[in-house]
């Protein structure tokens, strides 16, 4: 890739080199900061969580593991060894010693960083800010106790430094070098720092990988992907990283879109909300939270803090993932899909931009720019079944939005993930129920055109008549919520 | 005293900024390569061709190795010499390491590893119960049987009977820090950094693969990722592909797995299917019980056997039986090699009959608890008979000269011995007397505090009145016995040296991973000198500092090592003290160290002087230390002996909530009461039993293996396989310790805490199963892990 500029614990850094290198890599092996511990190397586990601090000052927990180190221009990353100041340990690191809440200790630089970052943000939902954090060894109580302990505490000195050092970072670097094109070589530009060595790196440093490009907008990313149409574009790199650090696959072209502002804007009027392809979902996350709490929900619960904080809903859509929850979401509430290919641009309703498994209706060259969905329904539920509660892929997600008027069903929209090849609709279920009254009876008779709509498959998660059973029993719960009914295991209290 | 204080863990300061080091943080010298297992992707055949030219080819790589290219034949295995560290040919399982290669980094070694183009004769492979059986492939010439009574008469002729079966999978330890070895050439042999719970085993297995004396071979592990039992003998391979390569090369070489390759390569927790008959009378007694367990082993021996034999030691838990049958199938089938795991078999053969009570007392519509009550063994405080104590007998030898000793799998080549029934009438089905059991009155109490009854009736309501969301409670206890069922492991060495200005060098033969064993001990070495724990400095285990190591496991690390320990601080401490003794004219026994300082005949020394007299009086001031267990006799063959010093005990209760629609469900609430004797640090004590907790529902709930049809494990990240996460540990947990001495002589009157905590997870899924029966009349036959398909399953079944 093209140099890029970061802070690193307070510093300025350069680096280059293969555009897919991870951030963990590169703290592990070059720079010898072994704080951060390689846990699952596919963001599942928390190990590696540093904070990366954006260039508006806002501050996350990001797993370092599949973060390409392109995707750092201009940001500030602190690691474990940058936590504590002067001699004296963050607020975190001391209520984790006070409280026992380290055992074995390999997962507890990423759960303080973690930890770090809620407590920066004035967050106490522990178990939400540390779901994408395994522990192994104590049952998490103590660890709880030690957060819940450090509430309140003075927020690090350094906070405010990084933000400062941002700023001048950023002035630093021009406009001009901040355009980086992928025909730049990797040669430093005059005045800069020079080339950091690739010290300490084997032969993998020098595969055959284009530079990394890195647009500022959405203009240039158009441009350039009309001349690059086989480049793999790169938005929060929750899935891309995985091809890498898991399939080992070479990405011979790389886009890396998180500076495009212009793609982070949520817009909201005509009765629509309207995300930049390029919003993260914890974005989306708090934008749905009034109009549609589970939905919020499920996303609270699909991805941790540190795979909300990077994963972008545009990604999520045009990877075409069958087992992505935010599909099955977006179809069941109408979302409008938004694409671009050069300056031509079009719209098509969701559920017809997932073609078939792996296939989508995208041009070569052509891009999701955004995704919009009406402002709110009250009749809008949308379910996840997974094995584990938090930060699991679904075994079936179910999405409900039952119109009924006098009594009468008259509209019908649902979205199932994990059934099929492709996230879709339950055409034959939604026909059955249409014209009904409505009531359980209505909606035990349509059950059984499930079994028309889906043929499910078996696998590691759920078996196919789980599946088919599952989701019979989440358009029994919607009926049975929407009437009022206890439906939730997690309101049920001891 | 600085024993029985709740000291944080000897490293938490280095945990939380990010100092502590692990094998993979250890800088590596100049030139270091890193290596990677070539794996077979087929479960059973033959290799017919391997062309490794694209691997040799790949940038970066330095050397590959196939069997062929060995100067010895280098085998892993704990027990057998059935684990050759590349396939000679023969395939036993998707995983299997067929090549080793060298590159210049991590990436570039796994990158090459690919590139491999294998052809392979691929034969059926066996991978369930029932083809396993078919083809009587199995550990052993055939079942292992235990009896004690007749239990055919017994069931035959009890007022009521049940037959049934309990399925329940095995487990991915998920210590957070894969596997991973250094090797580094020495001039005269090999220095080896293993994150391993065995350090004595890593240096036989890198000895004998080298042809070195195991004297050439140091072994030095400062802490682990976490092991739970999958450090034991699974680091092998990685240690000896190190030595082994460092050897050829001349380089330093170091691996670690990718967690994918880890979760594919190692071996997991036994499943175990359970099927039981049992005959009980109308109160719930159980009169007469035969069970017949059979577990999946896996590819190779590994400790199989051990942790087979531990299920049948556990079957009983906490039940008098008076007439019973245990048979055990041990079957060898192409996956992973099975392998030790918290609890060792035990979690397997508790949970078989609590399966049992549980349904009896469905059948009989008594409340769970009275009739797990009424089958209790005896109380301690209700027999007249004193504990036993007995010689030890000479230790029997395996009968292989190349047996790794050391290892708990030499338990497979122990002849038979002369163990004969221990006679009482509290006797176990392997015929030692209970002489401990404490659980009448725990029990007792944690209904109490957990205010099991009015929540029970509170529940039924609940479920009377919600058709959607159903809630289940259960109680349930463990007895788990404290010994290496190998007799001769029970030992351990230390090695103390106190320095002429009166800092403490600490070393012993445990291994640290989290448990706090490394604070425990250094406790123990300060309560001896009467000196603050700081003073004692904490270094790494080393094979050249103590050697003959047993494995960090069992639960024994403290008993063992806190007791050699003792007795290596008592051997200076006493020697310092004969000699203040003869300054001041005084007898021995009347110098006294306390608070950091040395009392005698009236005067008092700092810590500091008396050490600085006793050094320039040529006092020697180091000492190694050494322990026996007492009292163990152990006949695995007949099932006869008294394998353990002594039972810990805990008890738990658990509050779920299930989703009748979907089988979601929650754990809501859980209270433990927890026998750990008079502890050593309740802190860390209590870390043990929340952790184990937890670690013990997640096996029973969200932890699922799955194999598909061609024997490729499918859930080898985690992404796919689901250990507990942060909100799934109880909402309320209480945990309280049952703090009364061990009556049994152990350090301190302490007792062993790294396993009995696993086991109380069991309240989990039995709660899950209450919650189930709540749909409908009838059993509802909940099998492990309960994931949210099996309890929806299981809420069909009750409804019937």
């Amino acid at each position: 890739m093209t140099e890029i500029a970061f802070l690193l614990n307070g510093e300025t850094v350069r680096a280059g080199g293969a555009p897919t290198r991870s951030l963990l890599d590169y703290l592990r092996e070059q720079k010898g900061l072994t704080g951060t511990k390689e846990g699952c190397n596919e963001g599942d586990c928390g190990a590696c969580t540093v904070i990366v601090t954006d260039p508006d000052g806002g501050l996350k927990a990001l797993n370092a593991c599949i973060l390409f180190l392109p995707q750092l221009q201009g940001r500030a990353v602190r690691t474990v060894e940058g936590l504590a100041e002067g001699g004296a340990l963050h607020p975190v690191q001391q209520a984790m010693v006070e409280h026992h809440g380290s055992q074995c200790g390999f997962c507890t630089p990423g759960f303080v960083m973690a930890m770090a970052a809620a407590h920066a943000q004035g967050r106490t939902d522990h178990d939400d800010q540390l779901a994408g954090n395994l522990c192994r060894c104590t049952g998490y109580a103590p660890i709880i106790r030690a957060a819940e302990a450090a509430e309140g505490a003075a927020l690090p000195a350094w906070i405010d430094g990084d933000r400062e050092k941002l700023a001048a970072l950023s002035a630093q670097t021009t406009a001009g070098e901040a355009a980086q094109s992928a025909d730049a070589a990797a040669a430093p530009a005059g005045g800069r720092a020079p080339y950091e060595p690739e010290a300490g790196r084997g032969s993998d440093a020098t595969l055959t990988e284009a530079p990394g490009f890195i647009p500022e907008n959405a203009d240039e990313l158009a441009a350039w992907y009309l001349d690059h149409p086989e480049a793999t574009l790169i938005g929060g790199a929750t899935d891309v990283a995985l091809w890498v650090t898991k399939g080992l696959r070479a990405l011979p072209e790389t886009a890396f879109l998180n500076r495009c502002e212009d793609l982070k804007t949520v817009e909201t009027g005509n009765g629509r909300i309207r995300f930049g392809a390029g919003v993260t979902m914890t974005r989306v996350m708090e934008t749905v939270e009034a109009p549609y709490p589970s939905y919020a929900e499920m996303v609270r619960r699909y991805g941790s803090v540190q795979v909300r904080g990077a994963a972008t809903i545009g990604g999520s859509l045009a990877n075409g993932s069958p087992i992505g929850d935010n599909a099955p979401a977006l179809i069941a509430l109408g979302a409008t899909i938004h694409l671009r290919r050069g300056d031509d641009r079009r719209e098509l309703p969701l559920e017809d931009f997932f073609i078939d498994y792996g296939k989508q209706d995208r041009q070569p060259g052509e891009f999701v720019e955004a995704v919009s969905l009406p402002e709110g329904r009250d009749s809008f539920r949308v379910y996840k079944i997974s094995k584990r509660f938090d930060q699991d892929i679904s075994a079936v997600c179910a999405a409900f939005d039952v119109t009924v008027e006098d009594g009468t069903v008259t509209q019908v929209r649902t979205g199932f993930g994990g059934m099929a090849a492709t996230p879709k609709r339950a055409a034959a279920f939604e026909a059955a129920l249409t014209g009904k009254p409505w009531s359980m009876e209505s909606v035990e008779a349509a059950l059984p055109a499930l079994a028309d709509d889906f043929t499910p498959l078996s696998d590691m998660r759920a078996s196919a008549a789980y599946r088919l059973e599952a989701a019979q029993g989440l358009a029994r719960r919607y009926f049975a919520e929407v009437s009022g009914q206890r439906t939730s295991v997690l309101e049920v209290k001891a | 005293m600085s024993v029985g204080k709740p000291l944080p863990h000897d490293s938490a300061v280095l945990h939380v900024t990010g100092q502590a080091r692990y094998i993979d943080d250890i800088p590596a010298p100049a030139h270091a390569l890193h290596l990677a297992f070539g794996l077979s992707r087929i479960a059973r055949g033959r290799v017919v061709s391997m062309n490794l030219d694209k691997v040799r080819a790949a940038p970066g790589v330095v050397a590959v190795l196939t069997a062929d290219d060995l100067d010895r034949p280098a085998d892993c295995s704990p027990s057998a010499h059935d684990e050759p560290l590349l396939s000679d040919g023969t395939v036993h399982y998707i995983g299997q390491q067929l090549f080793l290669v060298a590159a210049d980094s991590h990436l570039a070694a796994r990158k090459a590893a690919r590139l491999a183009e294998v052809e392979y004769e691929e034969e059926e492979p066996i991978l369930t119960v029932e083809q396993a059986l078919a083809a009587n492939s199995r550990f052993e010439d055939g079942p292992r049987i235990w009896t004690k009574g007749d239990a055919d008469a017994a069931i035959a002729n009890a007022p009521r009977k049940l037959k049934g079966r309990i399925e329940m999978g095995g487990q991915e330890h998920f210590y957070l820090e894969g596997m991973a070895a250094m090797a580094q050439p020495q001039e005269d042999g090999m220095t080896v950094h293993s994150s391993t719970q065995h350090p004595t085993e890593i240096q036989h297995k890198v000895a004998d693969a080298l042809g070195l004396p195991m004297s050439a071979v140091k072994v030095e592990c400062r802490r682990m990722g976490g092991g739970f039992g999958g450090k034991e003998s699974q680091g092998n391979a990685l240690a000896v592909a190190c030595a082994i390569m460092a050897a050829k090369t001349g380089r330093a070489c170091r691996m670690r797995y990718d967690r994918d390759d880890d979760m594919t390569i190692t071996g997991k927790r036994h499943d175990f299917r359970v099927d039981y008959e049992v005959g009980y009378d109308d109160q719930g007694r159980v009169l007469g019980i035969d069970f017949t367990h059979y577990t999946r082993c896996g590819w190779s021996l590994d400790l199989s056997l051990p942790v087979a034999d531990r299920a049948m030691l556990h079957a009983d838990n906490a039940y008098l039986l008076d007439a019973v049958r245990i048979t055990s199938h041990r079957l060898k089938t192409n996956h992973q090699s099975a392998t030790a795991y918290r609890g060792f078999g035990g979690p397997q053969g508790v949970l078989g009959i609590e399966r049992v009570m549980d349904q009896v007392a469905h059948e009989l519509g008594l409340d769970p608890v009275e009739v797990r009550r009424r089958n209790f063994y005896r109380a301690a405080s209700q027999l007249n008979e004193q504990p036993q104590h007995h010689d030890d007998p000479a230790p029997a030898l395996p009968k292989d000269g190349d047996t790794d000793l050391a290892s708990r799998g030499a338990q497979a080549q122990l002849p038979e011995s002369e163990a004969e029934p221990e006679q009482g009438r509290n006797t176990t089905p392997y015929g030692m007397e209970v002489t401990d059991f404490i659980l009448h009155e725990m029990t007792e109490r944690l209904l109490e505090t957990s205010d099991y009854t009015a929540r029970r009736d509170a529940i039924a309501q609940w479920n009377a009145e919600n058709p959607v969301i159903k809630r289940g409670i259960a109680f349930s206890p463990v007895k788990f016995g404290i010994s290496f069922t190998l007799t001769h492991l029970n030992q351990a060495g230390a090695l103390v040296h106190v320095y002429q200005d009166g800092s403490i060098h600490l070393n012993h033969g445990g291994t640290e991973m989290g448990q706090g064993l490394f604070r425990k001990v250094a406790q123990v070495a300060a309560a001896r000198f009467g000196v603050s724990p700081e003073r004692v400095r904490i270094t790494a285990t080393d094979t050249h500092k103590v050697p003959n190591t047993s494995a960090t496991a069992a639960s024994s690390g403290s008993d063992l090592n806190g007791m050699a320990a003792q007795n290596a601080c008592d051997t200076i401490r006493g020697r310092i003290a004969e000699f203040l003794a003869g300054l001041h004219q005084c007898s021995a026994t009347e110098v006294r160290f306390a608070d950091d300082q040395v009392h005698v005949g009236g005067e008092t020394l700092s810590f500091e002087q008396a050490v600085k007299l006793a050094y320039e009086a040529r006092v020697s001031l180091s000492a190694t230390g050494f322990y026996k267990t007492p009292d163990l006799k152990w006949d695995r063959i007949k099932g006869q002996g008294r394998p353990f010093f002594y039972f810990a005990h805990g008890c738990a209760v658990t509050e779920v909530a299930i989703d009748t629609l979907t089988g979601e469900n929650r754990i809501l609430r859980t209270d433990i009461l927890h026998d750990a004797g008079h502890s050593l640090n309740p802190a860390l004590d209590r870390g043990q039993i929340e952790g184990g907790y937890v670690q013990g529902a997640g096996w029973l709930t969200t932890e699922e293996l799955v194999w598909d049809d061609h024997g490729a494990l499918r859930t080898h990240a985690p992404s796919t396989y689901k250990i507990p996460a942060c909100s799934d540990r109880p909402d309320m947990f209480e945990v309280n310790l049952w703090d009364a001495p061990n009556p049994a002589q152990t350090i301190y009157r302490s007792k062993a805490v790294g396993e009995p905590p696993f086991m109380l997870g069991i309240s989990a899924f039995l709660a899950l199963s209450h919650a189930a029966s709540a749909c409908g009349p009838n059993y509802p036959n909940l099998d492990a892990p309960a994931t949210a398909e099996r309890v929806l399953a299981a809420t069909r079944r009750a409804r019937g």
